[in-house]
């Protein structure tokens, strides 16, 4: 029996970002005052939605791929238990995050993957009430989502 | 004392896929017992998949995954009898490793 998580591997995954989209956010609170925001940013704050947001700061988006499917039901009657299919055929798939966006935390899961392993993962995750769901890609070093609504009778949270 | 994670692994074609189990709370860290108090966050942090001692899988779990999460993945290679080893790692500390054969 071997528990074989060794700590330089801990800390690359959590420098190394499974935190994708959290990183993005965590870039606007990093602009710094007489720099970049010399002048009033009207399109920032004018956005009406994050991707505004983030591309008026200068935030690189992760794309929408067709390559990525994201499978999850339409209504799930059961908040605590949604189950939620990733399939990526982008080249080089090497890390999976899903992320519910109104969930009081909203980053539920992200895995690493390895050579050899295929970008195809099926869990269950739990969903306070109808939101978003996304699936973030990363491939050959670049960001990819698709999200997909899912419609929350009971919240499970 | 954790439970044991149910693990079946089966090999087509050249490629095996994993289903797995993990029994856990997955306390999410706001819910409240009868008392009205809040019951702690506990829930796994971090897992890891190895097959014949090689990294198939890993990855980090927030509170917004299921109780007793589940994970079904697929891996290249694999033959009948090799054995895949699911270990993780809890907020507490706990920490446990099972085996499966590849059927």
């Amino acid at each position: 029996m071997e528990v074989g998580i060794d700590l330089e591997r801990r800390k690359a995954l959590k420098t190394g970002g499974g935190l994708g989209l959290l990183g993005l956010l965590a870039a606007v609170g990093l602009i710094q005052p007489g720099s970049a925001l010399a002048e009033w940013q009207k399109s920032a704050f004018d956005a009406k939605t994050m991707d505004e947001a983030l591309t008026a700061l200068g935030v690189v988006v992760p794309e929408s791929s067709a390559a990525i499917q994201l499978t999850a039901p339409d209504v799930a009657e059961n908040g605590a238990v949604v189950p939620v299919t990733v399939e990526s055929s982008l080249a080089r798939t090497e890390q999976i995050s899903i992320l519910v966006d109104k969930n009081p935390t909203m980053l539920v899961s992200s895995f690493v993957i390895p050579e050899g392993t295929e970008g195809y993962l099926n869990t269950k995750i739990k969903m306070a009430q109808t939101a978003t769901v996304i699936a973030l890609v990363k491939a050959d070093g670049k960001f990819y989502r698709v999200s997909r609504e899912v419609k929350v009778t009971a919240g499970g949270c | 004392m954790s439970s044991p994670t149910k693990m079946r692994a089966s090999v087509t074609n050249g490629v095996t896929e994993v289903r797995a189990l993990m029994q856990h709370e997955m306390e999410n860290g706001r819910r409240k017992d009868e008392a009205g108090k809040l019951v702690p966050a506990w829930h796994i942090t971090e897992f890891k998949v190895l097959h014949e001692g090689r990294v198939v899988l890993e990855g980090q779990f927030g509170t917004s995954v299921s109780k007793n999460p589940y994970l079904g993945f697929r891996f290249k290679g694999g033959k009948a009898g090799d054995r895949i080893t699911l270990s993780w790692v809890d907020n507490r500390g706990d920490k446990r490793a099972d085996e499966a054969t590849i059927s």
